[in-house]
């Protein structure tokens, strides 16, 4: 009989469950912000189809990764354009809508990939070093001043913030200490933080970082910008945010398109982080567990993070389940594991679990006349 | 005027649907007219095509009729595809379990002698099982809706995944014939078997499974009709779909409605197992599906939630899964994809268009 938690086991479950949550954090945040606006967003799902794709075939054709990663995202945004203009110009069912972009996601690739490549199971393998590199090798492989820029950019950002929040308490002591105990905070923290990712750098993809970096972006992008107000607004009560001046259209067409890069930037790592090709319905409902993430989170970015990352715990469970064997020689079936976040889902959703309320004009087309 | 107005964007959407999968196999290099003579020729040229066509259209129907059901009560079920799922264990199951079949799991021998039905008694059974087990399963997101409030469509959505894992472990670790590599319950009990209409119809050729089942779909089709358009309840179906808030005041409870919509809905959509466990398969195959739930919406959508439109846009539906086979045989480049691909297009369209023909 296996030990089920050796701490090997344990750091690799760990590691397995950011891994996991990587494509969910795209998508989810991508889902937020159409969601927010007032879009249902069931096409996630085809979204990052889309993204994993296209991604798979400008990656395998270009042979880099990043561009691959842009084009993949490119997708996504043109394919929301479509669910964009279905839904805000000709008020489509929002739902209905969505199911037809995931249909079209379905078979799109495949006669794509079965015209061009000559199979339509999958497209061609990419090889190994035209992956979306983990941290360590990204590190290896770059540049050492970009490096120290980017390292240099971050602390700054992470020192204004500091200093915003220092400034903004009631006994702020104000004027340059402020300002150097951020420095030296924001210092401290990159430099802890990157010592953390290069100790584990080979089990960390530059995907999962650039996930985690995007929550508090798209925290301080809903929260403190004026189009983050906006968006906001237009998802509870889009006429009273039309009588202020926002214009609805605009911004819900805004919001869906880039659901749609975030959500294809989740399938691009599907396609070229964690497995290197595209096969068919590769997500396999990753959008949907996004959406269901989403709503665990109550539509709130941070909340997103450990949803995705729960969700992402669960999935990582099967693996070490499925090779545990009980004292009387049986399995655990991992198909217990599988399901307790869509129970979780709905046990959330009837508001035994805190009250989760939806934007309020969610699921509503907007037009002037009403 | 008022037939004309019904199928207006039905016909547009399929035309466009056309048009636009026309210019993407265009795109491809290859020969549209080709391609869709390949895909709608192969569907009626002879008796044997015409059953594999209607077999192909007979959960389709089901489907097409849960979604369409829930719709006019102004609910959403994206939930057919669990439905018709863990109906259809069940269905397998009781066709096991007192079809007199001896099953070996691991290592014990499951076998109830007293249990040997005769097919008069187990057949309704397995019916009666298919529609219960399937409405039950319908009739939790609508609690769920009616109680709390909570979205039916997520909640069909999660309860799609329940389903299916559930199954697929009933299925995986006591339902499995030992040593078997597919994930697959024992075959059901012969008693169980529904009549072929090859059996009882001369002219229909001996390799095509059309069965009863399909017979059963047109009678849902016109029971759908009778029930929404003839009866009171039905009329109080409609009645909140239309207008929850009036409804209500008019003394008629939106709840209970929603409770109600929902189980017939996933009673429609467990009625798949007939066609595919009683008729065709003769158990319970892990993922027979493929999208048959989401399909449904389709279908339900390109018939204006009406059993007729239903009826003819799952016949469509059928033509282009048949002809499917045909294209990835004998073009070029076009893969069996395209057929997806139009039903998509056409939902996107008709999607579009709904603005434009009410009233």
């Amino acid at each position: 009989m296996s030990e089920l938690f050796t701490i090997s086991v344990i750091i690799s479950l760990f590691f397995s469950a950011i891994r996991l949550a990587t494509p969910l954090i795209f998508a989810a945040l991508g889902g937020m912000f159409s969601e927010r606006s007032g879009i249902i967003n069931i096409a996630l799902e085809g979204l990052m189809l889309a993204g994993a794709f296209t991604a798979a075939v400008a990656t395998y054709e270009l042979n880099n990764p990043y561009l691959g990663l842009l084009c993949g995202m490119a997708a996504g945004g043109v394919m929301a354009l479509i669910y964009a203009v279905a839904v805000i110009q000709f008020e489509a069912n929002q739902v209905v809508a969505g199911t037809a972009i995931n249909f079209l996601m379905l078979g799109l690739p495949q006669l794509i990939s079965g015209a061009v490549y000559d199979s339509s199971g999958s497209t061609p393998q990419i090889a190994k070093d035209y992956l979306l590199p983990d941290f360590g090798t990204f590190i290896a492989n770059t540049n050492y001043f970009v490096i120290r820029g980017i390292l240099i950019l971050i602390t700054l950002v992470v020192a204004k913030i500091i200093y915003d929040w220092l400034s903004g308490r009631p006994k702020a002591i104000g004027g340059n200490f402020d300002k150097l105990i951020a420095v030296v905070l924001a210092v401290v923290a990159v430099s802890l933080f990157t010592i953390l990712l290069m100790l584990f750098s080979s089990s960390i993809s530059i995907a999962s970082i650039l996930a985690f970096a995007l929550i508090p972006i798209c925290w301080y992008v809903l929260y403190k910008t004026p189009f983050g107000l906006r968006l906001r607004a237009v998802g509870e009560n889009p006429a009273a945010a039309d009588a202020a001046g926002v214009n609805v259209i605009k911004l819900r067409y805004v919001a869906v398109i880039l659901s749609g890069i975030l959500a294809a930037a989740g399938g691009a790592y599907l396609s070229i982080g964690q497995s290197s090709l595209f096969t068919r319905g590769m997500t396999a409902g990753r959008g949907f567990i996004a959406l269901a993430a989403l709503i665990l989170a109550k539509w709130k970015p941070v909340p997103v993070l450990f949803a995705c990352l729960f969700f992402g715990f669960t999935e990582a469970l099967t693996i070490p389940l499925a090779n545990y064997k009980l004292a009387s020689g049986e399995n655990i079936p991992v198909q217990f594991v599988q399901i307790i976040p869509y129970v979780l889902t709905i046990i959330v959703l009837a508001g035994f679990i805190g009250l989760s309320r939806a934007p309020k004009a969610l699921g509503i087309p907007y037009s002037k006349e009403k | 005027m008022k037939i004309l107005r019904e199928i207006f964007s039905p016909l547009i959407a399929v035309v466009a649907a056309f048009i636009v999968g026309g210019i993407i196999v265009l795109l491809i290099k290859d020969d549209p007219l080709q391609t869709y003579s390949l895909l709608i020729g192969n569907s009626f040229g002879s008796l044997k095509d015409i059953g594999w066509t209607l077999f192909y259209a007979t959960p389709l129907i089901f489907t097409g009729l849960a979604v369409a059901v829930a719709f006019r009560c102004g609910l959403f079920n994206i939930g057919a595809e669990g439905q018709l799922y863990v109906a259809s264990f069940a269905t397998a199951w009781v066709g096991i379990t007192f079809g007199g079949v001896i099953v070996k799991v691991t290592d014990e021998y499951i076998h109830y002698p007293w249990a040997d039905l005769s097919p008069f008694l187990l057949v309704p059974l397995c019916i009666l099982t298919a529609i219960v087990v399937g409405g039950l399963w319908g009739a939790i997101p609508g609690f769920l809706r009616a109680r709390f409030g909570s979205s039916e469509v997520i909640n069909t959505i999660m309860l799609n995944f329940i389903g299916i894992a559930l199954v697929s472990y009933l299925t995986q670790y006591h339902y499995k014939v030992s040593g078997d590599p597919i994930l697959e319950t024992a075959p059901i009990g012969k008693a169980a078997y529904i009549p072929q209409l090859k059996e009882y119809v001369s002219f229909i050729p001996s390799d095509v499974p059309l069965n009863f089942a399909f017979l059963i779909a047109i009678l849902m089709c016109v029971l759908v009709y009778i029930f929404l358009w003839k009866t009171k309840w039905g009329y109080e179906l409609r009645a909140v779909g239309a207008n929850a808030s009036a409804a209500e005041y008019g003394g008629i409870s939106p709840k209970k409605q929603i409770i109600i919509a929902m189980t017939i809905s996933g009673a429609l959509a467990g009625m798949v197992a007939i066609n595919e466990v009683l008729g065709s398969r003769h158990l319970y195959y892990d993922g027979f599906s493929a999208e048959l739930g989401f399909l449904g919406i389709a279908v339900a959508l390109l018939g204006r939630n009406h059993p007729l439109g239903v009826f003819v846009a799952a016949i469509f539906f059928a033509v282009l899964m048949r002809g499917e086979i045909f294209v990835d045989a004998f073009t070029r480049y076009v893969s069996k994809d395209i057929g997806l691909i139009l039903q998509a297009i056409a939902i996107l369209f008709v999607a579009c268009l709904q603005k434009y023909s009410k009233k």
